[in-house]
């Protein structure tokens, strides 16, 4: 069982506590009736999913109720960093950092 | 090869078994090939040898990274139906399900093809309006499904607890006779050995790094472990790493991948006649022609490529089965594992041709590919032997989620299955 670190209870949880919640850092359209087919299947379906490190959204449903983002190598199973939703993307090098 | 029969079986057996030969070539790889399928799972090899059979196309290399077969052909729980509810998805499915009842006879392998039937239990008032939709639906489409009472399905599978005070107690249960499992290994090692003898060339320990493209954008062929290998058809059929492969021709995929766990328990006696499956407890299970119970359930809920999986899922996956066959209670779990799928928005997988000219795309079978393989190959070799999709794979193009067009399998498949 993964054990995630909540950002907001800063607290190590089981992750039976929490509920996945699908790819991180997708912006919504700021104007949604100007968008194209093509922008559409990419904002709605189109995901990275690429194997190492993955950017993801958690929700902590049976604790404090509140959505965060992690950073986690998809293979190994590790988390790298977590964040409060809202704040920006980590850089690579933040993410160097964290994994040293 | 030698064609497998009972007169061979006995000479053999006479000659102490030492006179089999290899059931496929392992031949060095050419520079150049008319089509390079990559991956060499139950799919990719189907389809090698459906061209080679149906197009006549024989000058073709199927690639793989690891070895023939092991990766989702030989970590599935080999359930086989086609049982489902859209139109499109009953065509497509029923469409393989035709192609494996007359297959072991075809490919002269033993593929362990066992009709046992299917039964997808109902535990619930939704469950059931739900699988009756489901079976008239099938019966429309010519796909055969019956609704059992509790009395019923317990008669065809006597370790099925139908107490009315169970937790979750049967209310009914859609069977589709036709269903039932087949051996994971054998399907991967027919197509092989029959591929092989028409001329198909197997390359393991060969991954794929790169795809190359003319100026115009089509492909020319690809990089490998092994060196450069030409071809103006490059078919991907790479369950668990569809994305990574379609991102080295720059495109972008409506595929997530997760883990799937199954397990195993200790070999008993024959005990379970048929698959049985739950949607609402959440779990499947069939017995194996070794005795061991195989068991599975559903995804992990995170992104995952590590092909394991956590315990706990296990646990309640095991949990589901002993409250619905509480016979198994004291059964010893011999060993578990995991593997990576590919699972779409629709829950539908994606069969056809791709923006970039001469690259063909058979993924995104999400937890369910295994019952598809030779209707899945048959389909991706008449798309890349004709560069149009089959009227069947027509529906699932790549292109339907830039138009709408999903066929929304989510909630209709058993346990996403």
């Amino acid at each position: 069982m993964l054990l995630i670190d909540c950002p907001y209870c800063k607290e190590m949880r089981p992750e039976v506590e929490f509920s996945h919640a699908g790819e991180a850092h997708i912006d919504r359209p700021a104007d949604p009736s100007s968008l194209s087919d093509e922008e559409w299947e990419s904002f709605l379906f189109l995901r990275s999913n690429r194997a190492g490190i993955c950017f993801e959204r958690w929700y902590h449903i049976h604790g404090c109720g509140r959505y965060f983002n992690a950073v986690r190598n998809n293979v190994s199973e590790k988390f790298i960093l977590t964040y409060p939703a809202g704040q920006k993307r980590p850089s690579d090098a933040q993410i160097k950092g964290a994994l040293s | 090869m030698s064609h497998f029969s009972l007169p061979s079986l006995v000479a053999n057996a006479l000659g102490s078994n030492k006179g089999w030969t290899k059931q496929w070539a392992k031949p060095e790889p050419k520079a150049n090939y008319d089509v390079i399928i990559v991956g060499a799972g139950g799919h990719g090899l189907a389809a090698a040898y459906y061209l080679a059979k149906e197009h006549n196309i024989t000058n073709v290399a199927v690639l793989e990274k690891g070895w023939l077969g092991g990766g989702n052909t030989a970590r599935n729980t080999t359930i086989i139906r086609s049982s489902y509810l859209r139109d499109e998805s009953a065509r497509l499915y029923d469409h393989a399900l035709g192609l494996w009842e007359g297959l072991a006879q075809e490919i002269n392998y033993n593929l362990m093809f066992s009709q046992r039937g299917a039964m997808a239990l109902a535990h619930t008032v939704h469950d059931v309006q739900a699988l009756k939709r489901r079976i008239y639906a099938n019966r429309l489409n010519g796909i055969d499904g019956e609704w059992l009472s509790p009395q019923q399905a317990k008669a065809f599978c006597p370790p099925l607890n139908i107490s009315t005070d169970a937790r979750y107690p049967v209310l009914g249960a859609g069977l589709q006779r036709r269903g039932g499992v087949a051996r994971h290994d054998g399907i991967a090692w027919g197509f092989a050995r029959a591929a092989s003898a028409r001329g198909v060339h197997i390359i393991e320990n060969c991954a794929v790094t790169g795809i190359n493209r003319a100026p115009d954008g089509s492909v020319t062929g690809v990089e490998t472990t092994r060196g450069t290998i030409g071809a103006k058809k490059i078919a991907l059929s790479t369950a668990g790493n569809s994305s990574m492969l379609l991102d080295m021709a720059g495109i972008r995929t409506p595929i997530e991948c997760f883990s799937l766990q199954a397990l195993v328990s200790e070999p008993i006696e024959p005990i379970f006649p048929c698959v049985a499956l739950s949607n609402s407890v959440h779990a499947y299970i069939s017995q194996s022609d070794k005795g061991e119970l195989v068991i599975g359930a559903g995804t992990e809920q995170y992104f995952s490529y590590s092909q394991r999986g956590p315990l706990h899922s296990v646990e309640h996956t095991v949990a589901a089965i002993c409250e619905m066959f509480p016979i198994f209670t004291r059964l010893r779990m011999m060993r578990n594992w995991g593997g990576t799928v590919d699972v779409t928005p629709d829950r539908s997988p994606i069969l056809g041709l791709t923006p970039v000219p001469g690259l063909y795309i058979n993924a995104g079978w999400g937890t369910g590919g295994f019952k598809a393989t030779p209707g899945a190959g048959h389909l991706l070799a008449f798309t890349i032997a004709n560069n149009v999709p089959h009227d069947i794979s027509a529906p699932f193009s790549l292109k339907r989620f830039q138009t709408g067009n999903l066929i929304d399998e989510a909630a209709a498949a058993s346990v996403a299955h």
